[in-house]
């Protein structure tokens, strides 16, 4: 079963875009990354898939689960961390933990004891008083106490410090490997290339693609650094030129075997080849249009 | 009923300022009557003779110097405008103020219905107006008992029965508009309560806007008519009673498909 399905789902605020024709395929169990500069859809799509707006045409299905009929059942099993968390001024973390437990109609006590405790949480603490990242932590305790099979994550890590983010993604791991689905939202691309199974970018409301990430990984492109010239190489394939003193770099498209044969041609002392890193695939994938 | 308890937990401060402070005066009011009473003399007369004045606040029509008539002009502008203010309060905030606060994204996103969390929350508005109600008879009827005055039962009952309708359909009908708003609508909530108090006088000041009182629940709260018919104006308060159910029918059109930003 897939835990989230989307077909040609669009969102139109008024006039402004939303999301266009977005079709999503998450499988169960899956760990999926979901990435877009700001403002590209990835927040619609989230707040589509969990009921909060309604879609201008298309459907989802998450669970197996139309979005427009079934929302109550859906979100009993779906943990959701929002982007910027908001809770009610004035309550203490343990009234929100146990208000958000008692609204899914489950204990959730010992498991929140345990989060907390791993994230370092004061649970006595006043909501409008905690900072940015505990704030957060509250938020991660709220979408992960009742152990739902899936976790939508609006940008989780924003506002955590690193050793927490480790934690947190530590935990996302643990879940993961329970047979939880995880899918986020992220702006740091180093995170879903090391955590995620499937990625995908989602550009101006459309995705653009989505694959998983070691084939998102694998384009074909090369990064090519030669020592000993700044000469640009005259062959076709070549992008993204950047000269430095006594090298040149530049990614490499077209067939390996023509690179070899025009390279005996020319002059340099040295030379690698790598593949490109997923940070820069996706930066190719968000700057497409200027380019 | 775990939305109805929040809320009422989170109002629970404000209730008891508000109950506390319409109470207080009411008792108040009640307590000084015995010194303006033997104060009074022939003030009652005169009271009644004010032109507007007492037409705007019904005096014309009722004998100030007794008990029951001082009471309805004493407790229709504290109990009266003091109720509707609470009830346009509770009334506009109970959807808004999630959405100004960015808290109805954590609320809807959990597994309760749109139709639950507007039900809950509608109950817990109505049983807040309730709670004030009984503090304000309950301190009421003591201080009465206190002055030892004794008053018509029915004649009480249908006063206070009139203000409590009126703070549910004013209640009601700021939900309603609650369910349209994205940001805080608390100045839109007593801009209305007081233009419906204010609409209600200009109402007993001219003949021709009589129709006015179809309109603000203060038309059949009014404490002249109640006392002198002994009943509350049935068409107006049917009125009273439509806009009531029309404004929780717009809350639950609207806010069931309502996108939440």
């Amino acid at each position: 079963m897939k835990a989230i399905k989307t077909e040609n789902l669009t969102k139109f605020y008024g006039k402004a875009r939303g999301i266009i024709d977005v079709n999503l395929s998450v499988e169960e169990g899956d760990f999926y990354g979901f990435i877009g500069p700001n403002g590209a859809g990835k927040s619609t799509t989230i707040r589509t898939l969990l009921g909060l707006i309604s879609p201008t045409r298309g459907s989802a299905e998450v669970l197996g689960k139309s979005i427009r009929e079934n929302r109550i059942e859906i979100l009993s099993q779906v943990g959701y961390l929002p982007s910027e968390a908001v809770f009610y001024n004035g309550m203490r973390v343990r009234d929100i933990l146990n208000y958000s437990a008692r609204l899914h109609k489950a204990d959730c006590k010992n498991e929140a004891k345990r989060l907390c405790d791993r994230l370092e949480l004061d649970t006595s603490r006043r909501v409008d008083e905690l900072s940015l990242g505990n704030r957060k932590k509250v938020g991660i305790v709220c979408a992960l106490q009742h152990k739902p099979r899936l976790y939508i994550l609006d940008e989780p890590t924003s506002g955590l410090d690193p050793l927490m983010q480790r934690e947190f993604y530590e935990l996302l791991t643990e879940r993961n490997k329970e047979g939880a689905t995880i899918f986020l939202s992220s702006h740091i691309l180093s995170d879903i290339s090391r955590y995620c199974k499937h990625a995908g970018v989602i550009r101006d409301g459309e995705l653009l693609v989505a694959d998983s990430v070691e084939k998102l990984g694998h384009t074909g492109v090369k990064r090519v650094t030669l020592q000993g010239t700044e000469k640009i190489p005259q062959i076709e394939g070549v992008k993204s030129v950047t000269k430095e003193k006594g090298s040149v770099t530049f990614l490499y498209s077209g067939n390996p075997k023509d690179l070899l044969s025009y390279l005996t041609n020319i002059p340099f002392e040295d030379f690698t080849v790598t593949d490109p890193d997923l940070d820069e695939i996706f930066m190719h994938y968000y700057a497409k249009e200027e380019n | 009923m775990t939305i109805f308890f929040h809320e009422l937990k989170r109002g629970r401060i404000s209730l008891l300022i508000w109950s506390l402070t319409v109470a207080f005066m009411l008792g108040v009011c009640v307590l000084i009557y015995p010194e303006m009473k033997s104060q009074m003399g022939d003030i009652s007369a005169m009271f009644a003779d004010m032109g507007s004045f007492s037409d705007a606040f019904g005096m014309d029509k009722i004998n100030y110097g007794t008990f029951i008539g001082f009471f309805a002009v004493e407790c229709g502008n504290v109990l009266g405008l003091g109720g509707a203010l609470f009830a346009s309060i509770l009334g506009i905030s109970a959807l808004a103020k999630e959405e100004k606060d960015h808290t109805a994204e954590f609320l809807l996103t959990h597994p309760v219905s749109r139709e639950k969390v507007l039900t809950q929350k509608l109950l817990s508005v109505f049983a807040q107006i309730i709670i004030l109600n009984l503090v304000s008879v309950i301190v009421t009827v003591l201080s009465i008992l206190a002055i030892d005055e004794s008053v018509d039962a029915k004649t009480m009952f249908l006063l206070f029965l009139g203000y409590f309708l009126m703070q549910i359909e004013i209640a009601s009908v700021t939900f309603g508009i609650s369910s349209f708003l994205r940001g805080n609508g608390l100045g839109v909530g007593l801009g209305i309560a007081i233009l419906l108090y204010f609409l209600n006088i200009i109402s007993n000041l001219t003949e021709e806007v009589k129709f006015l009182k179809y309109i603000t629940p203060f038309g059949y709260t009014e404490g002249a008519d109640i006392i002198t018919n002994n009943a509350i104006e049935m068409k107006y308060l049917a009125v009273g009673m439509a806009l009531t159910v029309a404004g929780i029918v717009v809350a639950f059109i609207k806010y069931r498909k309502k996108d939440i930003g």
